[in-house]
């Protein structure tokens, strides 16, 4: 198979029109207007960029959720990122945005330019050659994502293990998504009417679900009510998410259904999630910037490797730190607050001096809102 | 002579003298640098225009071009999008100890034909050796003094006007990546780095009301755009379907996670001309390249910004590139 074909068919102009004519028209027999959650980063990214909100008929609403594993990563573990980097012969090792994003003393750019070696990998796996090359060094590996990115890290481990490094170590944050749906789901506030959520349905991301399975949804149509549909990145993707929501609603069903055919299964890839679950354990609380502690939510190092733990080795700080007073980035994700009704949207709070998460990555919904703009 | 450059050579003894007779000279010698002074007296000159430029580009060869090529059109250019014939440029090389004799000689050729298409010639110059790790393989600047034909500049630019680009965009930025990260695709990218004065010059000629031009370098289409939209206050509003991307470049933004509009071009810019040109201006583009193109117009709908409209009908922000766009492609 060529690159091409991965996305110049998802992109094509004539199906993205021929969708939106068929969501109108489906649209229009709904009862009531349905709010749908996209879950992760990615499809806020692309929903923003494609100018797909632009296409959608007026009785149906995105709320952007929380899956940006950087906009979700708490300032106190910015912080442990950020004092690990400026120890003494250390390399510290991350992903993506997380260089940019900056804690209660700085980001790992400016720990840079203080003459920390911070460095960007693609792949978790680079890390061990970096390791290799570096043996004087400690090598630590600040491992951010939700279950797409959590088996990475566990094979980077696995290898680690296998040849016997000694200057390897994780700082682990990886999280999963069903617990934060189920917290966003369960949000009350007892006052504010309101604050109950307002989520009809859910567009849940294909990545996760290559991995963890499409069975992980399924108790959100059991128990909770609100269908799912596992959809792919592209426009055309998500476009007939919508449309296969959409349908549920009209004809009365809810259930988990699967848009993005082209790998994701009931099961999902059961060697990557045995590989989690060899090395990892669910911590009892994790912290999501925004939204505030969640059971369950995310994942730690057992304890029979906490030799590679950063966490363990070294005395990071625990306290909580807060977030801005003006920012409503957990109104946001919780979808009672578009990012265009915050006071500092796009004058004090921007990409390059984020005050709230949601500012954070190009995958958060302020950033994505401040990049794309809500035209037309 | 040695088959690797060595500090010596960079000292101003005999070494030095090596290198400059039989490699430098070889390639660049005219009447002015014969002279062989501290400084080179030029003549008088219409409406000089003068500009600087350093490249560090690594790798220093990638396919369509490399440092030396890069560093003649890149001075070059900068005078060319000011309406700005070439003429005299300064050439300093920093050179790692243990480069290539060999890679120093293929750089010096493209430098030559670089300068023969630009008809400009190399006044002076200076070549330092420094130790092993001080830089990366081989680094050059050039200053270039040109002669201004017309008085294009973002001032002109007014609502209603024409923008047009002179061909694919992104390869450069793409093909660095590509050579960096080491990514193998069925076809090579080739990087568009070339002079634009031979485009410029048949423009002027051929009485084309030029408002301003920009290559798209560092930050690409998008940074041009943006800074024309925040020096004017107008909108440039960019119809995505009319920019060409080329499927090698198109396929490496997907594995990378770019977009084309923020990768560097070093043979491309953005023209705007005055929408009675437009048809007259595309033709003689696309006799250069035939992927180029009208990509759009310039409106008041947001001031200050650049929106791009899809294939579907929907607009979105363009914004300025911000953060690392990491490595080091000129
Ligand atoms: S604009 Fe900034 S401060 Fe306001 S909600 Fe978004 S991230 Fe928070």
């Amino acid at each position: 198979m060529e690159l091409r074909d991965l996305y110049v068919r998802f992109r094509d102009p004539k199906t993205i029109k021929a969708l939106a004519k068929e969501i109108e028209l489906e649209a229009s027999k709904l009862a009531n207007p349905i709010n749908i959650m996209e879950v992760c980063g990615g499809h806020t990214h692309t929903i923003m960029k494609y100018g797909l909100l632009q296409l959608l008929p007026k009785n149906i609403f995105f709320i952007h959720g929380p899956g940006c594993p950087v906009c979700i990563m708490p300032k106190e573990r910015i912080d442990h990122a950020y004092i690990l980097a400026m120890q003494e012969n250390v390399i510290l090792c991350t992903l993506g945005d997380m260089i940019r994003v900056p804690g209660s003393k700085g980001s790992l750019q400016d720990a840079r330019s203080k003459g920390a070696d911070v460095r960007f990998v693609y792949s978790p796996l680079d890390v061990l050659k970096i390791a290799k090359e570096n043996r004087e060094k400690t090598v630590i590996f600040f491992a951010i994502g939700f279950e797409t990115t959590t088996p990475m890290t566990a094979a980077l481990l696995e290898s680690a293990i296998a040849q016997k490094m000694t200057n390897l170590l994780l700082h682990i944050n990886h999280v999963t998504v069903p617990e934060v749906m189920r917290e966003l789901i369960d949000s009350r506030d007892e006052h504010i009417d309101s604050y109950n959520n307002q989520i009809d349905a859910f567009l849940g991301p294909s990545h996760v679900s290559v991995i963890a399975g499409s069975k992980i949804y399924e108790e959100f149509p059991a128990k909770y009510n609100r269908p799912v549909v596992v959809a792919g990145f592209e426009p055309v993707d998500v476009m007939e998410g919508v449309l296969m929501l959409v349908k549920q609603f009209n004809e009365g069903r809810c259930e988990v259904e699967v848009q993005y055919k082209r790998s994701v299964t009931r099961e999902g890839n059961r060697k990557a999630q045995e590989l989690i679950e060899k090395y990892f354990e669910k911590r009892d609380l994790f912290k999501w910037r925004g939204l505030g502690n969640i059971p369950k939510s995310a994942w730690k190092l057992k304890d029979a490797y906490s030799d590679y733990d950063a966490e363990r080795v070294y005395d990071l700080p625990k306290e909580e730190i807060e977030d801005h007073k003006l920012c409503i980035c957990g109104d946001i994700l919780r979808g009672m607050a578009k990012p265009t009704e915050c006071q500092v949207f796009g004058t004090a709070c921007t990409p390059a001096k984020p005050l709230g998460s949601c500012m954070v990555s190009s995958e958060g919904a302020c950033a994505a809102y401040y990049k794309y703009g809500n035209l037309l | 002579m040695q088959k690797h450059i060595t500090l010596a050579m960079g000292s101003g003894g005999e070494e030095s003298s090596e290198l400059l007779e039989k490699l430098v000279f070889r390639h660049l010698k005219n009447s002015y640098l014969a002279r062989a002074e501290d400084a080179t007296p030029l003549e008088s000159l219409q409406s000089p225009c003068f500009c600087t430029d350093s490249f560090t580009v690594s790798p220093p060869f990638f396919p369509g071009g490399d440092i030396g090529k890069l560093s003649i059109a890149g001075s070059c250019n900068d005078l060319a999008m000011m309406g700005a014939k070439p003429k005299f440029l300064s050439l300093s090389f920093i050179i790692e100890e243990g480069f290539s004799v060999r890679e120093f000689e293929k750089i010096l050729r493209s430098i030559k034909n670089e300068l023969a298409i630009n008809e400009a010639v190399v006044v002076t110059g200076d070549t330092k050796v420094v130790p092993k790790g001080s830089v990366d393989r081989i680094f050059i600047t050039t200053s270039a003094i040109g002669e201004r034909k017309i008085e294009a500049s973002q001032r002109s630019i007014q609502e209603g006007d024409s923008l047009l680009f002179s061909g694919d965009i992104a390869r450069h930025g793409a093909c660095i990546f590509a050579a960096r990260e080491g990514i193998e695709l069925e076809s090579e990218i080739t990087s568009d780095c070339a002079s634009l004065w031979p485009i410029v010059k048949r423009l002027i000629d051929d009485g084309i009301t030029i408002k301003a031009m920009r290559d798209a370098t560092r930050g690409g289409v998008a940074a041009v755009l943006n800074e024309w939209a925040r020096a004017t206050e107008l909108t440039f509003e960019v119809d995505e379907a009319s920019v060409r991307v080329s499927q090698e470049v198109q396929g490496i933004c997907e594995i990378l996670g770019f977009e084309p509009f923020v990768l560097a071009n070093e043979g491309r810019f953005v023209l705007v001309v005055d929408p009675k040109d437009e048809k007259k201006a595309l033709k003689i583009l696309q006799e250069f390249n035939e992927d180029a193109a009208i990509i759009g117009k310039v409106t008041k709908s947001y001031p200050g910004r650049v929106t791009l409209q899809s294939e579907w009908g929907t607009k979105r922000f363009l914004d300025m590139p911000s953060g690392e766009i990491l490595p080091r492609i000129c």
